[in-house]
């Protein structure tokens, strides 16, 4: 019961703004290319289920492939930089200065490397933008710790790796969790961004700009919104991974008072 | 037998460098087993750092520690000793009866051996019925009481506590102290203790060790005999005469 209500309200919310959305464009109608209304997109979807289907599958796993990668490799460096100050000293400024660069630019690049019609590249894009947040807030999350809790395991004599285990990782967990999120939407603005410049081309981004160039807006909206989708599943399989990682976490948040 | 024997220890913190600290200076401090010995003095007076070194989670700068007659460090490794702080530090991960079991995880104990004897320690802390709840679900002192389970769970021969129950109000702290002097008594464990609160050691302590700032020295070791404590010791004559006579101590380190 409680669940459905908290799903109650974003759903009205959601009725009302496609209801004045379709209500106002019958209203003022605008000429077709301006905003198609949610009824001709869904029709659209509809209509070219099959080609919407086809580039949700390739863009869904240059995303996802591109989150795990990027995911990996940002979690590895965290607990490399924490574990050794070398690999702190060298790492983080490396990273930092990888994020400074403005990474989706580098599309038309990556795709020379990895050849033009190669999802490798869009894959590259993803890893390189998912990379970034992961690591810092995860290096941050395993530095954070409680000073006692460390010391009670050194009085244990326990090993630096056991401490990492014990007491670094589950600190490090809701502050992982946190990039996770940003990452997933990061990640699918990044693939069909990447998209728009080389990779397959029965994937949602050429499918959103060709549509677009042939003025076919409803159809563009509809890989849009099987993007939305893929970033939607995505954020929801994130909340339930959360869960079952920290059970205690959503304890110490109800008892806060937290969402 | 002596369970801590400290000689001439010193300690200075970021020595050579601008921010150099002579936290503790000349120490000796020897403790038979059995005793429960509090450290007491104003901030500063090192209280921390002597128990820290005792526990061997730092070095000394110069001397000598040793506990149950080994080097401090050897008795870390052989895990001579447990320990609590002020905070709790217990781990939110964890249920109440897996934090207790945490030191026998890292000392090798079999699954059943580990649930046994986390359930006795639940027991000698009179929290039974929390083995399977989250600390987050525990009043302060509760947690407090969980440290101290999680401390003796693999019955050392050493207790060492930093101002365990500091965080805690009054009356639990009251409440704590004669839960702590009852498993004392019950276990045979050596304590030492560091505090703020006068009449905390002088109730909980064999031995008060008063401490003076900058550097860190002894300044006086007072005795405590007041018997087998109770409601009735707090209100004792001798109770507040030994308490005058720490606060008298404590005056003459501060002044």
């Amino acid at each position: 019961m409680n669940a459905l209500k908290g799903f109650s309200a974003p759903i009205a919310a959601g009725v009302v703004i496609f209801g004045l959305w379709q209500g106002a464009l019958s209203l003022l109608d605008p000429d077709g290319f301006v905003l198609p209304a949610p009824s001709e997109i869904v029709g659209a979807l509809v209509d070219n289920w099959d080609e919407v289907y086809q580039g949700t599958r390739i863009t869904g796993f240059v995303v996802v492939s591109g989150l795990v990668a990027g995911i990996v490799l940002g979690a590895a460096a965290a607990l490399l930089v924490t574990r050794f100050r070398t690999a702190n000293e060298t790492i983080t400024p490396l990273a930092v200065a990888l994020n400074a660069v403005p990474i989706i630019a580098l599309a038309p690049i990556f795709n020379n490397w990895f050849g033009l019609t190669s999802p490798r590249s869009n894959q590259a894009i993803v890893v390189a933008l998912v990379f970034f947040p992961i690591f810092i807030n995860t290096a941050r999350g395993l530095a954070r710790v409680d000073p006692s809790q460390v010391e009670l395991m050194e009085s244990y004599a326990a090993g630096r790796w056991r401490i990492t285990r014990e007491v670094r990782i589950p600190h490090a967990l809701p502050f992982f969790f946190t990039a996770l999120k940003l990452a997933t939407s990061l990640a699918v603005i990044a693939a069909i961004v990447a998209e728009y410049f080389g990779g397959r081309q029965d994937a949602l981004g050429p499918m959103i700009t060709q549509s677009a160039g042939l003025t076919r807006y409803d159809e563009a909206w509809a890989a849009v919104l099987a993007g939305a989708g893929i970033g939607a599943v995505l954020y929801g399989v994130v909340l339930v991974l959360e869960r079952v990682a920290m059970p205690w976490h959503s304890l110490l948040r109800s008892r806060r008072g937290e969402p | 037998m002596t369970a801590i024997d400290v000689r001439g220890a010193a300690k200075v913190f970021n020595p050579g460098r601008s921010n150099q600290v002579e936290a503790l200076s000349e120490i000796d401090l020897s403790v038979e087993s059995g005793e429960f010995i509090t450290l007491i003095g104003p901030s500063g007076c090192g209280k921390s750092t002597l128990l820290r070194l005792i526990a061997s989670l730092i070095s000394p700068s110069a001397g000598s520690v040793y506990v149950n007659a080994k080097p401090a460090e050897q008795a870390r490794l052989d895990r001579d000793y447990g320990m609590a702080f002020q905070a709790a530090g217990l781990f939110d991960w964890r249920t109440v009866a897996k934090n207790i079991e945490l030191p026998l995880e890292l000392m090798g104990w079999s699954r059943g051996d580990r649930r046994r004897r986390s359930a006795e320690m639940l027991d000698l802390v009179k929290l039974g019925e929390f083995a399977k709840h989250h600390p987050s679900e525990l009043s302060g002192g509760m947690q407090q009481r969980v440290a101290i389970a999680r401390a003796l769970a693999f019955s050392p021969s050493l207790l060492l506590m930093d101002e365990p129950f500091g965080a805690l109000d009054e009356m639990t702290r009251e409440h704590m102290q004669d839960e702590l002097l009852r498993i004392w008594e019950e276990t045979g464990t050596t304590v030492v203790f560091v505090t703020h609160s006068i009449p905390e050691a002088v109730y909980l302590s064999t031995r008060v060790v008063v401490m003076s700032p900058r550097p860190g020295r002894i300044a006086a070791t007072i005795g405590v005999d007041l018997g087998n404590r109770s409601a009735a010791t707090r209100d004792d004559t001798a109770f507040f005469k030994k308490v005058t006579e720490v606060r008298v101590a404590l005056r003459s380190v501060e002044g």
